[in-house]
């Protein structure tokens, strides 16, 4: 899996043209050379990942063998992996956004209130969206415009969000048990060759999304803004409508995440979206985007996101029992960031 | 003598009571490397301001190419093909040569994806232009790499990037090694031999006099000296002549200090 979201995407393409001329190429210039600099973080995080999971094998090689085993990750990180990519371009931004389990719980809640109601699943999933994008606007333009932390702005509107969701519907969940038969759920939910069908649609987020921060304009002025805020302003970017897109990105990316839970436990509950401001969180720093800003990876996040999430299932398929999955999920956060200092330098 | 590109012509600026400058004439003609010295407080900074726009004359004219323009402003003086270079430079020291030179203003196909080949090969055309060929660096070099001098040269090299045809380098040798600065001049000379002009700002004589064609030199709001590299022999005449402007009669006092002042009234 982690082969199909790591294709050529941080090397830049000039460098096999040659048209660059003469003057600038260098002899140990090999592709593969500046393939492994350009991509130092996310392969680190392919290592760490790697590296966990040998140990789980040799623990108890007969055990990943079995397929469920995947299967049951395969259904939960693909919703993980719609908030973690939009995070890497708010930690690039040299901003942190956790209101984002809120918003999922938000908008998923608007798309089970239409479902409920009796319309079209596609409208639910439409109305998700345009809530997802305000929450987002709303979160972004407190902190860019009314100047706030956006550590202690966002975990605030995590609470108030939650909070108002509570009140409303005082711990009732939804169950949709119609959605089973909608054209939208056998699209977003089903299964193909066996594997849970929101994994496509997660790697082509995630593969997107990686264009978008190596080789589109908001990627590029994003990761401008997060390193140096002052030159990307006497260089005519509008930093702050720059960072309130990164919060508009991450409400959007929380609506889908959320959007996908409800369609693949056919209910929505209160809580929506609360169990993941932790494990997102680690997987955004597991997969090698510094906390400083400016730089980052979104393949590496990804391959972060599934490093954290067979954590859980590994400890428990290597044969140790559930008590151990905290302690592992703190050895592999304090590795991976152990790793990623010694590979990776900081400019000043 | 080549066109003249920008002209001021008694530029008065005041904040509240103090005058910045007191009636500057300054000229800059294509081709050729003005350097302008001064010291701390000489109004240096303000007549950069003036230059890009970014602040408003009280009074005076602004001539581009010989004809007055009214509503000078920082869009008026890209226009007119001004280009500063900040004494920060304002580089994005963890991003790449390629995105630093196309801050704010990458080059975009359809939805805005980037040209990535494009400004590859613009990047390193503009970097050849001003003499900056390395065997170690390519446009994918993170800026955080680069020495003083060389990050210098990005930020130059970002500035004739659209045909700008005045470069204002703000005190771009200060806090650099000999050899750094070494650098820098050479990507001065390049950028001349390009046929472009620049007005080179420092307060180390010693670096100015190596580097300038004409030299202005400003004391407390006012030109006190403008001379042609031929008319001054050495740096220390330069120095003595500062010396002199700052300290009229030989030694400092009270007294000179404040006749100075009226003066610039």
């Amino acid at each position: 899996m982690s082969k199909a979201m790591e294709p050529d995407l941080q090397s830049p393409l000039g460098r096999t043209s040659g048209q660059a001329g003469k003057e600038w190429s260098h002899p140990s210039d090999h592709w593969l050379r500046g393939f492994v600099i350009d991509n130092r973080a996310a392969l680190g995080t392919l290592g760490v990942f790697i590296f966990m999971m040998a140990v789980f094998i040799i623990a108890n090689p007969t055990v990943f063998t079995t397929w469920y085993l995947y299967s049951s990750v395969l259904t939960t990180l693909p919703v993980a992996l719609f908030v973690v990519v939009p995070l890497v371009f708010v930690v690039t931004c040299d901003e942190i956004d956790l209101s984002f389990p809120a918003t999922m719980g938000f908008a998923s809640w608007v798309f089970a209130l239409v479902v409920q109601a009796g319309y079209d699943p596609f409208l639910g999933i439409a109305a998700a969206l345009v809530t997802g994008t305000l929450l987002g606007f709303l979160v972004g333009s407190l902190v860019v415009y009314g100047g706030l932390s956006s550590l202690i702005a966002t975990l605030g509107m995590n609470f108030l969000l939650r909070g108002l969701i509570q009140i409303i519907n005082e711990g009732r969940s939804m169950a949709l048990t119609g959605l089973a038969d909608s054209s939208a759920y056998k699209i977003f939910s089903s299964q193909l060759w066996g594997i849970p069908v929101q994994v496509f649609w997660a790697i082509a987020f995630v593969v997107f999304s990686a264009l978008l921060y190596n080789r589109h304009r908001f990627g590029a002025q994003v990761r401008a803004v997060g390193d140096n805020p002052d030159s990307a302003k006497q260089m005519g970017i509008d930093v702050k409508r720059v960072k309130v897109k990164v919060f508009v990105f991450t409400g959007i990316g929380a609506a889908i995440a959320g959007t996908f839970s409800v369609m693949i436990n056919f209910t929505w509950w209160p809580t929506a979206g609360d169990g993941y401001l932790l494990p997102v969180l680690a997987s955004v720093f597991v997969g090698g985007t510094p906390t400083w800003g400016g730089i980052g990876t979104v393949v590496g996040g990804a391959i972060g996101a599934v490093t954290v999430s067979f954590i859980q299932t590994g400890v428990v398929a290597a044969g140790l029992s559930g008590f151990y999955v905290q302690f592992f999920n703190g050895l592999i956060i304090i590795l991976s960031l152990l790793g990623h200092k010694w590979n990776q330098a900081r400019y000043r | 003598m080549g066109e003249r590109i920008i002209e001021l012509r008694d530029i008065k600026k005041s904040y509240g009571q103090v005058y910045a400058l007191g009636g500057v004439n300054l000229s800059v003609d294509r081709g050729e490397v003005v350097g302008l010295i001064g010291d701390n407080g000489a109004g240096k900074s303000t007549l950069i301001k003036i230059l890009s726009g970014v602040v408003k004359p009280t009074s005076g004219e602004i001539l581009v190419r010989g004809k007055p323009v009214s509503g000078w402003s920082a869009a008026r003086s890209r226009d007119a093909g001004i280009e500063t270079v900040f004494q920060d430079r304002a580089l994005a020291v963890q991003q790449t040569i390629v995105r630093n030179i196309f801050m704010g203003r990458e080059l975009t196909s359809w939805m805005g994806w980037l040209k990535v080949n494009k400004e590859i090969e613009e990047a390193s055309r503009l970097m050849r232009e001003i003499g900056f060929t390395s065997k170690v660096f390519t446009p994918h070099s993170i800026v955080g790499q680069l020495s003083g001098g060389e990050r210098q040269g990005v930020a130059i090299a970002r500035a004739i990037y659209k045909q700008a045809e005045l470069i204002i380098l703000d005190e771009p040798t200060t806090a650099l090694s000999l050899t750094e600065t070494a650098k820098v001049f050479h990507f001065v000379r390049q950028v001349r031999a390009s046929g472009r002009s620049i007005l080179f700002i420092g307060h180390n004589i010693h670096h100015v006099f190596d580097i300038a064609d004409r030299f202005v030199v400003l004391d407390r709001g006012k030109v006190a000296l403008t001379a042609d590299r031929s008319q001054i022999k050495s740096a220390e005449d330069l120095i003595n002549f500062m010396e002199d402007v700052a300290h009229p009669g030989g030694l400092p006092g009270l007294h000179e200090a404040g006749e100075a002042e009226q003066g610039a009234r």
